[in-house]
């Protein structure tokens, strides 16, 4: 009696579990299955997709003014704070002193020597030494900055693409230090004296939050090139690296490409003509 | 049992006081910070750690270092230790609540600090220092109360309290281990990306805690009328001797596999500590009065007659205490991100107003440390009277 009793009791234990979870469960597939089908719905047909998003710089068609016009096409489109200018007085007049080393960097120009740092060649070709080399982020295929963060504010997506949730990040910078690129920034302060002219496409940050390059994942969304690719008279390319027909394995499979410190095994997708 | 902080000398109220007003001061100028952002401190796109996570990084050793005082009364029933036990204890419990603090001030968005709760993310070695800093954290305040309130009634501790203390023996290793993997697993950092990081931790940690420790002791001793033992403080300065031995000895592991090796990326760092890079060499002076009072301090200690030595023991801790801090603190963190990923050499030196936090967060310690010493003393002196 006593047996059987017990062994009711559990069936009825998991029973009454059964019941309890069975509407969870469908609730939650219900929930998934409506979010999808709205995200198809929403999906602009002329997005521009990719299995893995990757950019290809050709070092040959770089010179100093075009990298020049990129990095401004970059800070123009995404609102990055420029700190080489001391803001309008008359505007913010309580503004304090900048510091340089706190910059904010999406895209930016290197000597060689910094960009690649393990390939520090005694006898390097001439041309390579004046030769400006744009750096940002790699949007590494192991992205140490996506294992740093503890609170999932940097992510990558599906298509390779690492991004900031920058209402999420809580300025513990650990994504810094884990990058071994120097491609993120920090806003130690509010940038938005810094900002000249506000893009109202693109949101402006606040301070005490990281942010970096995002592959323009909000110009693709729409079908268009990132901004850099734009205005690089044909020296950034972006594309599927997944896809043997797209433009960018095109270009890999035609000239030898060097990739940052590849060693690491981070698997950056940013490669450099040579 | 708090009853008994509210009831002291005029010269534990006058305490109090300046560290009440050394906290308000502090706390004055992380309101600047809190509205101004981080740009308040010296810290920059290339170094982006600085003195906060610096001493954060101090003193969890110092807290881990409150073990070795557990581990010989609780796991080798070493009775010299019975009345120092609830000191290391009390001492983790005021290192650990600075180190929550030094973490606080150094979030660029504080109001969301939960969000590292509220987002569980695994794979980030801070969501688990978060775990076993709170973990040791509360595990320090149980067992450190229950056993002081014990000995006041003058009965056993409850006996859920004696798995409690085993848990925290591994939580006390671990949390310097997780707070050294913090560092040691970051690709292209070439300072920190070695094994022997958690355990040159660890070893700094027995060092720098009991060492703190033995001078509590001395404080103990001065102001109140309980008697630490100066055998237990023997046994301290012994543990602070190997420990800080094995340090060295780690470090110097440290210096032959870089240097004989001879891979850039790993000489550079320990280059512009000890030798200055490219005319940058505010680190010099600092790394090698670290490596010169760590030596000299080891050699001290291993002396038995200097060991014993009960007024030259004090200075020695001293020495302890600044080597083992420039080395894991400053050197630490500005070895690591100098020179950056991108082979940019740019110093660190902390500005004002993040050493005003400092020295207030450390106030807070103190005064927390303050009252559970008075707790602790005054249980004992009554029921020794």
């Amino acid at each position: 009696m006593k047996k059987s009793r017990r062994s009711f009791l559990k069936v009825a234990g998991v029973s009454a579990l059964g019941i309890g979870v069975a509407p969870a469960i469908k609730a939650v597939a219900a929930s998934s299955a409506h979010a999808a089908a709205e995200a198809t719905k929403t999906k602009n047909p002329e997005a521009l997709t990719a299995k893995r998003w990757g950019m290809v710089i050709d070092t040959n068609k770089l010179n100093d003014e075009v990298a020049a016009k990129i990095v401004e096409a970059c800070r123009k489109t995404h609102n990055v704070p420029d700190f080489h200018h001391e803001p309008d007085p008359e505007k913010f007049p309580k503004n304090r002193p900048v510091n340089q080393k706190q910059e904010v960097k999406w895209i930016w120009e290197e000597h060689f020597h910094n960009a690649f740092p393990d390939k520090e060649d005694e006898f390097l070709a001439e041309k390579f030494k004046n030769l400006p080399f744009l750096v940002t982020c790699n949007h590494c295929k192991n992205a140490p900055c996506v294992q740093a963060c503890p609170t999932q504010a940097t992510f990558k997506r599906d298509d390779g693409i690492v991004l900031m949730d920058f209402h999420r990040c809580i300025g513990c910078r650990f994504c810094m230090a884990a990058c071994p690129f120097g491609s993120r920034s920090f806003n130690f302060r509010d940038p938005r004296p810094f900002i000249d002219e506000v893009n109202p496409d693109f949101p402006t940050r606040t301070k005490g939050v990281v942010e970096k390059c995002n592959l323009c994942a909000e110009r693709l969304a729409k079908g268009l090139q990132p901004a850099c690719v734009e205005v690089s008279e044909g020296a950034i390319t972006v594309g599927d690296l997944e896809d043997p027909n797209s433009e960018v394995r095109a270009l890999l499979n035609e000239k030898y490409s060097i990739r940052r410190k590849q060693e690491l095994g981070t698997e950056p997708s940013v490669y450099y003509i040579m | 049992m708090l009853e008994i902080a509210i009831k002291g000398s005029k010269k534990y109220w006058i305490w109090l006081g300046v560290l009440c007003a050394v906290i308000g001061a502090g706390f004055l100028v992380y309101v600047d910070q809190f509205i101004n952002g981080l740009m308040t401190t010296a810290m920059s796109r290339d170094v982006t750690w600085g003195f906060y996570i610096a001493n954060f990084t101090y003193l969890v050793g110092v807290a881990a270092g409150g073990v070795m005082v557990v581990i010989p009364f609780y796991l080798h029933n070493y009775e010299k230790f019975h009345r120092i036990t609830i000191l290391g204890e009390f001492l983790a419990v005021a290192a650990l609540i600075m180190c929550l603090l030094f973490i606080v001030v150094d979030l660029g968005q504080p109001i969301r600090m939960l969000n590292v709760l509220l987002y569980p993310t695994p794979h980030s070695m801070l969501f688990w220092d978060m775990c076993v800093l709170n973990g040791y954290l509360f595990l320090n305040i149980v067992i450190g109360w229950k056993v002081l309130e014990a000995e006041r009634n003058q009965i056993k501790p409850p006996a859920w309290t004696t798995p409690l203390i085993y848990l925290s023996i591994p939580f006390a290793i671990g949390i310097h281990t997780v707070t050294a993997y913090l560092y040691c697993g970051l690709p292209g950092r070439g300072f920190w990306l070695t094994a022997i990081l958690a355990p040159r931790f660890l070893a700094s940690a027995f060092a720098a805690g009991p060492s703190v420790l033995i001078l509590l002791c001395y404080v103990v001793r001065k102001f109140t009328k309980f008697d630490p033992g100066w055998e237990a403080m023997q046994t301290l300065s012994k543990i602070a001797c190997y420990a800080l031995i094995s340090n060295v000895f780690f470090f110097l592991c440290e210096i032959f596999v870089t240097y004989y090796s001879k891979i850039p990326g790993h000489m550079t760092h320990i280059d512009y500590l000890f030798f200055g890079l490219h005319g940058h060499n505010t680190m010099v002076p600092w790394m090698w009065s670290s490596m010169i009072l760590m030596i000299s301090a080891a050699i001290m200690l291993v002396i038995p007659v200097l060991r014993s030595n009960a007024t030259l023991l004090p200075f020695i801790c001293v020495m302890v205490i600044i080597g083992t801090w420039i080395d894991k603190s400053l050197g630490m963190i500005a070895g690591g991100f100098v020179p950056s990923p991108l082979h940019h050499v740019t110093e660190y030196m902390p500005t004002f107003k993040e050493i005003g936090i400092t020295l207030g967060i450390y106030a807070a310690g103190l005064f927390i440390l303050t009252i559970l010493y008075k707790l602790a003393t005054t249980v004992k002196e009554e029921v020794r009277g």
